[in-house]
C-alpha cells in the first residue's frame, strides 16, 4: 500500500502551520498522529500534495484543568487521555472512550484533535464531546474561534473547521457535581469503530430526580448526535429502571440512522435503544 | 535418554522469526534489483478496447511496461492441476495478463517494472485502459441460470465441471421413516495469511538459470508448473521458500504474478521483485469455500442414520485455480458420511465460473464444508425425532472394533476410538450439568446453547495411486534425505514445505528419537528445490503423516547401514548387535559398544568398512503412504445468546482431538488453537461480500472481520492417542481438525440456544443482526 507522491514539511508553531496551509492553496493536509490520514492515503482515497507535520508543536499537547472543565490539547494522544487521572476523575466517559479507540498502537499515536477533525461517523470521541458539551478552540488566519460540539460535526468526514485553520484544543465541560457518566460501545468486529457508541451523563438530586442528562450517540447515524428525546424523557423523573426503559425507546429519534453492510438501519435502532438502556443502567448501579 | 518424541520442546524456528531474522521472499535484496507492480482490472467483466502505456513508460524510473498482447506467444497460460475424472471439466485458458477480456476485479492487465517500488506503483496509475464493460455475475446460482453473462467462450451456463459420487437413490429416501432437508450456504472466505504473496526473480544469462524466491507451500509443484509456463527446464529453475508467513491453502496455487516477475527478470536481465499489497491479497490471492449446499438426510425414528445426499453448487471464480476443482469434489464429497455408519451417501457437484476471485483450498478445503453440513443435519435430525444430539451421535458412531471401516463413499478409515474422545469431551465440559443449567436459565429468559461435533477427517494426502485416480496431476508421496555428517551432526532434507507449522522442531524430534542423536545436532532443511531433490509440499495435513514418515524411513535406512558398520567395529555378527539411545552394543555384553557418532566417523573415513558397504552415511526415502490417515475427535461449545442484541458470548470451548501419536504436544495444541479460531471465524465473523456488479465490498481489514485474540476465552484442549496403524510413526495430521470441527460446533450451539424461538438455521457468519432477526422472526411466528 503506497501513497502517491507528496511533499512533507514539519512546523513548530501553530502560526507557521496556518501560514503553510495558506501558501499551499488547499493542496496541503495537517499531519498529527497519522492514524486517520495515512491509511486513506495508502488506499489512494486521499492524495494531498503536501503534508504539514504539526506533531512537534508543543503548545498543542497536554491537559489543563479549568474551573468548568478540562482543556485537552489537540495533539494529546488517546493513550494519554485514557490514562490521565484528571480525565478519569472528572470525565470518566472520555477516559473510557479514549481507551476504546482502535488498538494500543493507534492509541499511542492517534490524537484527540486528529480524531475529531477527521470526523469519522463511527468514531468514539464525538459522542463524548456531545455528552460533555465540549467546545472546540480553533486558530484561523483571523484569530481564534470557538465552536460548540453540536455545530462542529456536520456529516461523515465533514466538520465546521474553517479553511486553513488548526484545532488548538477542546474543552470538555465537567458536568454538575454528583453526575455520573459512562461510555458504552459496540465495536465493529473488523474495524473496531463503533457500530453504536453511547456516552451518557446523568445527575440526580437528593430525591433521586434526574436534574441533568446528556446522551451522545455515535456510529448509528451519518453524524454523531445528542439523543434529546432520551434526555427530555429522563429529566425531572425519578432515576429508576422504569424511567430508563421508557426513555431508551427514543434513542434513535434524533439522528439520521444509517445502515451498512454490517448492521441495517433497523438493527442500529435496536442497538441504540438497548445500549442506551444498558449505559443508563450502569449509571443507576453506580 | 528421555523420550524426545512426545515432548513439549519450544519451537526452534521462533527465535529467528520473533527477532526479525526470518528469510521471507521480501527480505531478498539483490544488486540492481527492479520492482514490479501490476495494473489490475477495476471491472468484474469487460472487454479491453485499448491500452495506452505511453505516459507510464515516460515516467522517470520506469524500465518496462508489459501488457497481455506484449506477452502473447512468449509465455504460457496458468494451468489447472486437479482434474476430477468423469466431470467433463472445462479449462479455458487463464492468461498471465488478460489479452482481450478481464473476468474479475483484480485480473491482471499490465505489469510495470521500475527502479523502485514507488515509481512502479505511480506508473500503474498512468496506464490508460479503455474498457467496454460487460454484465457480470458473482453468485453461482445466478451464473448457471439461463441468460447469465458467459465468462468463457464455449463454456455453456458457466459450468466448469459436473462430478458425482456415491449412491443414494430416490427409493432409499422414499422409504425412510424420517427425512430432514436443509439448504446451507458456505460463505466465501478470504484466507489472509499474515504475509501476502511475494516473488523475487534472478536470471543468470550465462547459465540460463532462474532463481525465484517465492511464497510457496509447495516449491517443487511451483517449479513443475512454472517450468511449463516460462519454458525454463526444471534443471535450470530453482524455487526458494525458506520462511513463509502462513498460507492456509492460499499459497498452494500457481499465480500469474510469480510467472510474470520471472519473465521480466529474464527479459530485462536484472533481478525483479514484486510484493503483493494487502488490497491485492484480498482481490487476487485465492479465496475459499463458497458453496450452496442442498442436503437430504434420512433415518429411522429410533435414531439410526440411513442415507445422506448432497447437491453442491460451488463457486470456482473466474478461472479454475491450481487445486480448485479438487476441493468441492474429492476433498468434500468423500468425507460426507463423516464418523457415522451411513449405508447410503451421494454427492452431486457443479463447479461454476463467476466474475470473482478464483477459489482454491482454504484450511480444511472441502472437509470443513462437508463436516459442517453433516453435523448440522445430525442436530436437525435429532431435533426432528426428539432425541438428545449426543445420544443420536453415539448411536451411529463407527465402533472401535469395526476398523478398518469401509464407508459408503469407498474410503477405508484406518483406526478410531470415537466414543472415547466423545466421553472425554463430555466429561470435560460437564454435559449433563450443562443441560440442567440450560433449563434453569431458560426459565429466567436466558439462552444457553450447547453444540457438539463428532468429526472424522481425511488427511495426510495421500497414496499417489489414489491421487492419480482422483485426477490430481501430481504424486502425493514425500521425499526425505537424512544425512549424517562425519562429526555426527545431521541434516534432514524434506520435500514437505512447512510455513509456520513448526516441523523444523517436530521433524528434528523424530530424527533425534529414532537415530539417538541430540535434538540440537539436527538441522531441518526445506523449501529449496536445489537442496531437496523432489517433494510435494505442505497442505492437506500431510506434512507429518507423509513427510514425517518419509524421514522415519530414511532414518531406518541410515540405521540399517550403520548397524553393519557397528557390527564390523565390534567384531560380532549383525544379529548380535543391539541399538538403543544412539548406541550399538553387543547382545549380552553391554559394555562393548560404539555410538552412532563413532560409527558415522568410521563410515566417512572408510579405512575399514565391511565387505560391500559403501562409504558415507545417509538415507533417502521416497515414501508413498498406503492410505490416507483419519484423525477424529469431539468438540463442544457453550454459548449464551443475548436476545436483545443477538450477541453471542463464547462461554466455553472444549476440544478433544486424536491425531495418533503426538510428537510435540505444544505444537499440536497450537495447531488446534489456530484451527479453532479460524473455524469460529467462519461461523461468526468472516465472509466475502460482492455487490451486483461483482465488486468485492469486503476488500480491506476495515470491512472483512478476521478473528482477533480478544474475541476468545480460553480453549480447553486434550488429546486421545489412537496410533495410526498404517504408518511407521503412528501419526495423523492435526493442522486442519480445528477448522473442520469448530464451525459446526459453534453454529450447533447457537441453534441450540435459539431452540425456544423455533430457529432452525441462520446463514454464516452468524452476525448479531442475523441472530436478532431470527429471534424476532421466531417471536412473530410463535
Amino acid at each position: 500500500m503506497i501513497s502517491s507522491t507528496f511533499e512533507y514539511e514539519r512546523v513548530s508553531t501553530v502560526a507557521e502551520a496556518i501560514e503553510r496551509l495558506q501558501a499551499a492553496g488547499g493542496e496541503a493536509k495537517l499531519l498529527a498522529g497519522g492514524h486517520s490520514l495515512l491509511p486513506m492515503m495508502k488506499l489512494r482515497l486521499a492524495s494531498p500534495g503536501k503534508l504539514i507535520d504539526i506533531s512537534a508543536v508543543q503548545e498543542l499537547h497536554g491537559i489543563v484543568r479549568e474551573p468548568d472543565g478540562l482543556v485537552v490539547g489537540a495533539l494529546t494522544t488517546h493513550a494519554h487521555v485514557a490514562s490521565s487521572p484528571m480525565v478519569r476523575e472528572y470525565l470518566p466517559a472520555l477516559a473510557q472512550a479514549a481507551s476504546k479507540v482502535g488498538d494500543l498502537q493507534v492509541r499511542n499515536r492517534g490524537t484527540l484533535g486528529g480524531n475529531l477533525s477527521h470526523a469519522d461517523m463511527a468514531s468514539d470521541l464525538p459522542a463524548v464531546a456531545l455528552a460533555y458539551e465540549a467546545e472546540v478552540y480553533v486558530v484561523t488566519m483571523d484569530g481564534e474561534e470557538t465552536l460548540q460540539a453540536e455545530e462542529f460535526f456536520l456529516g461523515p468526514l465533514l466538520t465546521a473547521m474553517p479553511e486553513n485553520s488548526v484545532m488548538r484544543s477542546v474543552k470538555f465541560r465537567t458536568p454538575p457535581s454528583g453526575s455520573k457518566s459512562v461510555y458504552e460501545k459496540v465495536p465493529h468486529p473488523a474495524s473496531g469503530y463503533a457500530v453504536v457508541g453511547i456516552a451518557a451523563v446523568v445527575a440526580v438530586n437528593e430525591d433521586n430526580v434526574v436534574t441533568h442528562a446528556r446522551i451522545g450517540i455515535t456510529g448509528a447515524a451519518d453524524v454523531a448526535y445528542r439523543a434529546r428525546g432520551v434526555e427530555d424523557a429522563l429529566i425531572g423523573k425519578a432515576f429508576t429502571e422504569e424511567a430508563i426503559q421508557s426513555a431508551a425507546v427514543y434513542a434513535s429519534d434524533d439522528g439520521m440512522i444509517a445502515g451498512d453492510l454490517y448492521a441495517s438501519e433497523a438493527y442500529r435502532r435496536q442497538l441504540c435503544k438497548v445500549h442506551t438502556a444498558r449505559a443508563l443502567r450502569k449509571l443507576l448501579a453506580q | 535418554m528421555a523420550s524426545v518424541f512426545g515432548s513439549t520442546l519450544k519451537r526452534r524456528e521462533d527465535p529467528r522469526l520473533i527477532t526479525g531474522n526470518g528469510q521471507y521472499s521480501e527480505d531478498i535484496q539483490l544488486p540492481g534489483m527492479l520492482y514490479a507492480s501490476v495494473l489490475r482490472s477495476p471491472h468484474a467483466h469487460a472487454r479491453i478496447v485499448n491500452i495506452n502505456t505511453d505516459a507510464a513508460k515516460a515516467l522517470e524510473g520506469v524500465v518496462a511496461v508489459y501488457t497481455g498482447k506484449d506477452l502473447e506467444g512468449k509465455i504460457g497460460t496458468v494451468p489447472t492441476a486437479w482434474l476430477p475424472p468423469d466431470s467433463n471439466i472445462q479449462t479455458p485458458p487463464h492468461e498471465v495478463l488478460a489479452v482481450n477480456k478481464v473476468r474479475y476485479v483484480g485480473d491482471g492487465v499490465a505489469l510495470v517494472v521500475a527502479e523502485n517500488r514507488y515509481v512502479a506503483r505511480d506508473a500503474v496509475d498512468l496506464i490508460q485502459v479503455t474498457y467496454a464493460p460487460l454484465p457480470a455475475v458473482a453468485e453461482q446460482e445466478q451464473a448457471i441460470a439461463d441468460g447469465a453473462p458467459i465468462l468463457h467462450d464455449g463454456v455453456e451456463n458457466n459450468v466448469a465441471f459436473h462430478w458425482q459420487a456415491g449412491n443414494a437413490t430416490d427409493d432409499v429416501f422414499e422409504n425412510a421413516e424420517v427425512i430432514v432437508k436443509q439448504r446451507f450456504r458456505q460463505q466465501r472466505l478470504i484466507p489472509n495469511p499474515m504475509e501476502p504473496r511475494a516473488a523475487t526473480a534472478q536470471y543468470n544469462p550465462a547459465t540460463g538459470e532462474m532463481t525465484l524466491w517465492a511464497t510457496s507451500q509447495n516449491p517443487h509443484i511451483h517449479r513443475f508448473l512454472l517450468s511449463g509456463i516460462l519454458g525454463i527446464p526444471e534443471n535450470k529453475l530453482r524455487i526458494v521458500s525458506v520462511d513463509v508467513g502462513g498460507g492456509f491453502g492460499a499459497k498452494i496455487a500457481c499465480y500469474p504474478d510469480e510467472a510474470m516477475v520471472a519473465y521480466a527478470a529474464r527479459d530485462l536481465k536484472r533481478p525483479v521483485k514484486w510484493v503483493e499489497d494487502r488490497r491485492e491479497n484480498f482481490l487476487v490471492t485465492s479465496h475459499g469455500r463458497d458453496m450452496v449446499l442442498d442436503v437430504e438426510f434420512a433415518g429411522t425414528k429410533d435414531g439410526d442414520f440411513t442415507a445422506i445426499r448432497v447437491k453442491n453448487i460451488a463457486n470456482m471464480g473466474a478461472y479454475l485455480s491450481t487445486a480448485g476443482p479438487g476441493v468441492p469434489t474429492i476433498l468434500f464429497g468423500l468425507i460426507v458420511p463423516g464418523a457415522y455408519k451411513i449405508p447410503y451417501a451421494a454427492v452431486d457437484v457443479y463447479g461454476v465460473f463467476t466474475n470473482t476471485t478464483p477459489t482454491d483450498a482454504y484450511r480444511g478445503a472441502g472437509r470443513p464444508e462437508a463436516t459442517y453440513l453433516l453435523e448440522r443435519m445430525v442436530d436437525l435430525f435429532a431435533a426432528e425425532i426428539g432425541k438428545d444430539p449426543v445420544e443420536v451421535r453415539r448411536r451411529n458412531l463407527i465402533q472401535s472394533h469395526e476398523f478398518p471401516y469401509n464407508t459408503a463413499m469407498g474410503l477405508e478409515y484406518d483406526s478410531g476410538n470415537y466414543e472415547v474422545a466423545l466421553d472425554k469431551a463430555l466429561a470435560m465440559v460437564g454435559y449433563e450439568e450443562l443441560r440442567q443449567k440450560q433449563q434453569e436459565l431458560r426459565s429466567q429468559g436466558r439462552h444457553l446453547g450447547i453444540g457438539v461435533t463428532t468429526y472424522v477427517e481425511i488427511c495426510g494426502l495421500g497414496p499417489s495411486q489414489v491421487a492419480g485416480a482422483v485426477g490430481f496431476q501430481g504424486g502425493l508421496w514425500e521425499s526425505a534425505t537424512v544425512r549424517v555428517h562425519p562429526t555426527g551432526k545431521v541434516t534432514v532434507f524434506t520435500g514437505a514445505s512447512p510455513h509456520g507449522q513448526g516441523e523444523e522442531t517436530t521433524f528434528a524430534q523424530i530424527v533425534s528419537q529414532r537415530l539417538g542423536v541430540p535434538f540440537e545436532d539436527i538441522e531441518v532443511v526445506h523449501g529449496d528445490t536445489n537442496r531437496i531433490a523432489m517433494g510435494w509440499g505442505t497442505y492437506g495435513s500431510r506434512t507429518t503423516p507423509v513427510g514425517g514418515n518419509a524421514i522415519a524411513v530414511a532414518v531406518d535406512k541410515v540405521l540399517e547401514k550403520a548397524k553393519k558398520i557397528a557390527a564390523h567395529m565390534l567384531e560380532v555378527s549383525e544379529e548380535d548387535v543391539r541399538f538403543e539411545d544412539g548406541k550399538y552394543s553387543v547382545e549380552g555384553a553391554p559394555t562393548r559398544s560404539v555410538t552412532i557418532q563413532e560409527v558415522t566417523l568410521q563410515a566417512y573415513l572408510a579405512w575399514n568398512l565391511p565387505q560391500g558397504v559403501e562409504p558415507a552415511l545417509e538415507g533417502t526415502a521416497f515414501y508413498d503412504p498406503v492410505n490416507f490417515v483419519y484423525p477424529f475427535g469431539t468438540h463442544i461449545c457453550v454459548v449464551e445468546v443475548d436476545e436483545e442484541t443477538g450477541d453471542i458470548d463464547l462461554v466455553k470451548y472444549v476440544a478433544v482431538d486424536d491425531c495418533g501419536r503426538v510428537i510435540n504436544p505444544m505444537v499440536a495444541e497450537g495447531q488446534v488453537h489456530g484451527g479453532i479460531v479460524q473455524g469460529i471465524g467462519q461461523a461468526l465473523w468472516e465472509g466475502a461480500v460482492y455487490d451486483e456488479q461483482a465488486q468485492l465490498l469486503t476488500g480491506t481489514f476495515m470491512d472483512y472481520a478476521m478473528p482477533k485474540a480478544r474475541f476468545f476465552k480460553e480453549f480447553e484442549t486434550a488429546f486421545t492417542e489412537t496410533p495410526a496403524p498404517q504408518n511407521p510413526l503412528g501419526v495423523k495430521g492435526i493442522g486442519e481438525t480445528g477448522t473442520i470441527a469448530s464451525t459446526p460446533t459453534v453454529v450447533n450451539a447457537v441453534m441450540d440456544a435459539l431452540r425456544p424461538f423455533g430457529v432452525k438455521d441462520i446463514n454464516m457468519p452468524l452476525t448479531p443482526e442475523r441472530v436478532w432477526n431470527a429471534i424476532e422472526k421466531g417471536r412473530q411466528e410463535a
